[in-house]
């Protein structure tokens, strides 16, 4: 129950319909995109600005209220679940493109904008933004900030971290911090900019940031690629980036997925292939054209069995559809589908793959795997219903092998999705037990109280290791 | 491993009468299906007016779980909540999961229609729509005739005169202001109970005319028939169907709307026919989902499939199956091509799935330019009866379509289903597009374009 002199101050902050504490509001802000994770919140805020969210953080640390914050909650590590009570802050009403500096090629916009609506903004003026999470219709900037989502260019042009170059964050205390600029270079001190993105709302409130933007590429070319060879498929990615050739997108399908999707979409895709590769290559027509010529090559030299370049955008839409209904397809199996983001070198990419769908046997589970085979960041897909108790602890147990194998392979338990509650008890794993003082010493300077998504990132206690059995 | 046998329904003592009512009509399943990931709130037209959760599909499936969970108590802010939803079924292509929200809405509302606390006149006004008037053909005949009357008597002028029609609330004034001509003659009185194909017979279709239609816009079924004949279909109307029941099964009436249905299913099947043709987006919809509806009546459940299969819409018919006549707008070679654009059907869109059909036939039509508006594919606020009980949510919608669509600077907007027409018509009336533009039903457009004789 919530202090009722701190429900009174909040209320005069944000106004009597922005603070909620009925019981509509409080089951409707006490998910997010995680499967099986539910709690209720006590109150929900929506603040308008920066200086509200500021005077919002005062009366929290006053009475030592929890907050999580949120932009649309499709938060896939249960980083947004209030699973310690308190409030729930939406950043929705904060949804304002402040600026487009032309000059300075930088947009400043409130966090709470949903992504696809700022891209398309600056579309129209014909520049380019490009971290593309496959959320980005529904997710806001705010939360790709704190997750620093990624998406299928980020083989080529980076991932969010790389286009926040500053921003506006209310602490705890209620101070509030400006880092970065419009700067392309700034290194007064330490990166606070970068160590804001990727924080998953444990270090401070994320209210405005000041994004890069590029010019955009002239021309797109698709194609794909089909094997009865994993290895083969993945020999190709690593021959692509020997040849000094980034494509703008590098997907790859495993064989459970292509079966899903040509169950699902009817595309007729040969059904005993090991991988297909969906390629794009962007920028200027002539090197389009020479890369993604050099790309079939390589394809044809490593045995694929198919390589079709589309003739036009029509044709690349189609072949995108078995990349793009890969995660419809799987969630139409079965009642839960869980998505995770384990990532390893690109060069290990078979390997993981092999090992994925071995563990998926052990545990005697449907596990279907796509990903940015470019970075090396897959999504291991298992598809199960959240009632079959049984079932779902083996799940677990495969996800935990999982994650064990990624690391063995020089990768890590989250690419793109974040740690939240879900990765928590994985975390010393990848980062070591020296890695995770640093972290909390990093988390009790910016939050004393522990007050900012509590239970986050840190696990009580982290999982004992799986053994994991060779041969 | 045995797999543990899958729970179907929670198993929980719930004190709050709607709470056990909830639990024994909503489909468990459907709601465990729903993931959460949140694709469908920006194909939500109330959670992009109000930006919060509980105004969207995943916040209302979030509620309906909760209720049935035993996590929140269901009272008058949870009916509420359910009441505001349009019923436009946008969420569902958007869904990755295929979940049914349209049926999970149905549930509720059913569920929330037994434990009613309807005031009395209300009860009576819903007692008297839903019982008395639409699942009886002669008393609509009663209602269209006594609207003409009051139409073409000169009452109409003389009640708008006096201002009598103020003492009605705002937004049924203004819906009496757009009223098409009621006619107490509907598509059988004026073309009979068959009508042959032009030349070679394609196919056996059966009109769907509908209530509303046949007594709003008997005319838009002639034309309906005349156009289905020009395509090469002979054309049944069976006298003895009746109300399709979406208005029922929308609001919770769900027994009146599965007796209707078999009344229906029996006039159809008698015929043997290849296709049921409908019209009207929003009867289609229930229509062609006859099988979901009486799919726990085994006596039923064949019949209703065949039903189900056979439904189509009129355009996507002539445009798929038909011979297609030639359109044209006669015009002066001068003169620039006529502006038309669409305002879609939600459920003809969502649940019948023909976006493309409409438009297809619509750039079919010469010296016509089809101009696509910004958010066509977004309910216009009509929503069935929506525009009368959620007047204020109505209102807004219009108001950002009237924008979108006075920005296509079409002379005409074509729709494919009565409420939606009647909404672009108090559209177009109450905002005043910069370019006069006129709502028609596309069937009345292409009908009056058609070029061959007819």
């Amino acid at each position: 129950m919530l202090n009722a002199n701190a429900v009174s101050r909040l209320r005069a902050i944000v106004g009597d319909k922005h603070f909620r504490t009925d019981q509509e509001a409080l089951v409707a802000h006490s998910y997010d995109g995680t499967p099986m994770l539910q709690s209720l919140p006590d109150g929900v805020i929506y603040p308008d600005t920066t200086e509200q969210v500021s005077e919002i953080m005062k009366v929290l640390t006053e009475y030592k209220i929890p907050l999580v914050t949120r932009g649309s909650g499709s938060n896939l590590c249960g980083g947004t679940v209030p699973s310690q009570g308190g409030i729930v802050m939406v950043m929705h009403r904060m949804n304002r493109i402040m600026e487009v500096d032309q000059e300075n090629l930088t947009a400043t916009v409130q966090t709470g904008i949903i992504t696809a609506e700022f891209i398309s903004h600056i579309e129209s003026l014909g520049l380019f933004y490009p971290p593309d999470p496959s959320s980005m219709k529904i997710s806001t900037i705010g939360g790709n900030i704190a997750e620093c989502s990624g998406g299928l260019r980020g083989l080529k042009y980076g991932t969010t971290k790389d286009y926040v170059i500053g921003l506006t964050a209310v602490l705890p205390n209620g101070s509030i911090l400006r880092t970065g600029g419009k700067l392309m270079k700034d290194v007064a001190g330490y990166d606070l900019t970068k160590l804001l993105v990727g924080s998953e709302g444990t270090l401070a409130v994320i209210t405005e940031a000041i994004l890069k933007l590029i010019p955009p590429p002239k021309t797109k070319k698709t194609m794909i690629a089909m094997y009865h060879d994993l290895y083969g498929a993945a020999r190709t990615v690593s021959k692509i980036i020997e040849s000094k050739i980034i494509p703008a997108t590098l997907e790859i399908l495993d064989n459970p997925t292509i079966r899903v999707v040509d169950d699902f979409a009817k595309l007729g895709l040969p059904r005993d292939m090991e991988a297909i590769l969906i390629i794009e290559q962007d920028g200027d027509p002539e090197m389009v054209e020479r890369d993604i010529a050099t790309i079939t090559e390589i394809c044809k030299s490593e045995k694929a069995d198919g390589v079709q370049v589309a003739a036009n955008r029509e044709e690349a839409e189609k072949l995108l559809t078995a990349r793009r209904s890969a995660f419809t397809a799987l969630a139409r199996l079965r009642p839960t589908t869980m998505l995770e983001d384990a990532t390893v070198p690109r060069s290990k990419i078979a390997d993981m793959v092999h090992r994925i769908n071995a563990i998926a046997k052990k545990y005697n589970v449907t596990i279907a795997t796509f990903g940015h085979a470019g970075d090396g960041n897959l999504h291991p897909t298992a598809t199960t219903d959240a009632r079959d108790h049984d079932e779902v602890h083996r799940v677990e147990e495969a996800f935990a092998e999982i994650f064990e194998a990624a690391i063995e392979l020089g990768g890590t338990i989250t690419g793109e999705h974040g740690v939240g509650l879900v990765k928590a008890p994985y975390l010393e794993w990848k980062v070591g037990e020296a890695g995770i003082e640093v972290m909390k010493g990093i988390k009790a300077a910016f939050d004393p109280h522990n007050l900012l998504n509590p239970n986050k990132i840190f696990a009580k206690e982290t999982r004992k290791r799986v053994v994991v059995q060779h041969g | 491993m045995a797999n543990t046998e899958v729970m179907k329904k929670p198993n929980i003592e719930h004190s709050n009468p709607l709470s056990r009512t909830l639990l024994q009509k909503l489909d468990y399943d459907q709601l465990t299906n729903c993931m959460r990931c949140g694709f469908c709130l920006p194909a939500c037209p109330t959670f992009r007016e109000t930006g919060v959760e509980p105004e969207s599909p995943r916040g209302r499936i979030a509620l309906m779980k909760a209720a049935v969970d035993g996590l929140l108590d269901p009272d008058q802010q949870f009916i509420d909540q359910m009441n505001h939803c349009l019923g436009c079924r946008a969420c569902e292509p958007a869904c990755p999961a295929d979940v049914k929200y349209g049926q999970l809405i149905e549930q509720t509302r059913d569920a929330i229609e037994d434990h009613s606390p309807h005031s009395l006149p209300i009860k009576g006004l819903r007692k008297a729509a839903f019982k008395g008037l639409f699942p009886h053909r002669s008393r609509w005949k009663l209602v269209g005739g006594s609207l003409a009357f009051y139409q073409k008597s000169g009452l109409q002028k003389l009640a708008r005169g006096i201002g009598i029609m103020r003492l009605f609330p705002q937004e049924l004034r203004e819906m009496e202001g757009i009223l098409p001509e009621a006619s107490s003659k509907g598509v059988v009185e004026r073309v009979g109970t068959f009508y042959p194909a032009k030349g070679e017979r394609i196919a056996k279709v059966a009109l769907f005319r509908g209530c509303i239609m046949d007594v709003m816009f008997a005319g838009t079924n002639v034309n309906t028939v005349e156009l289905l004949s020009h395509a090469g279909f002979d054309v049944y109307i069976p006298k003895n169907q009746v109300c399709c029941g979406a208005l029922h099964a929308h609001s919770g009436e769900m027994s009146d709307a599965r007796e209707l249905a078999k009344k229906n299913i029996a006039a159809f099947k008698a015929l043997g026919v290849d296709y049921i043709v409908s019209n009207a987006g929003g009867c289609g919809a229930l229509l062609v989902e006859y099988d979901h509806l009486l799919h726990d009546d085994e006596q039923w459940r064949e019949d209703s499939k065949w039903f189900a299969e056979r439904v189509i819409d009129v355009s996507a018919l002539v445009m798929e199956k038909g011979r297609i006549p030639s359109f044209a707008e006669p015009k002066a070679d001068s003169e620039p091509a006529v502006r038309i654009t669409y305002q879609d059907s939600c459920h003809l869109r969502n649940v019948m799935k023909s976006s493309g059909a409409p438009r297809q036939l619509m750039r079919r039509v010469g010296n016509v330019e089809f101009v696509e508006m910004k958010e066509s594919d977004r309910c216009c606020g009509s929503a069935g009866i929506y525009n009368v009980t959620q007047p204020e949510m109505a209102g807004q919608l219009l108001e950002h379509k009237m924008e979108h669509a006075n920005k296509t600077e079409a002379q005409y907007m074509l729709t494919s289903n009565p409420g939606c027409l009647l909404q672009m018509k108090l559209g177009i009336e109450k905002h005043k597009p910069n370019v006069p533009m006129k709502a028609m039903h596309i069937v009345d457009f292409l009908h009056e374009r058609m070029v061959s004789s007819k």
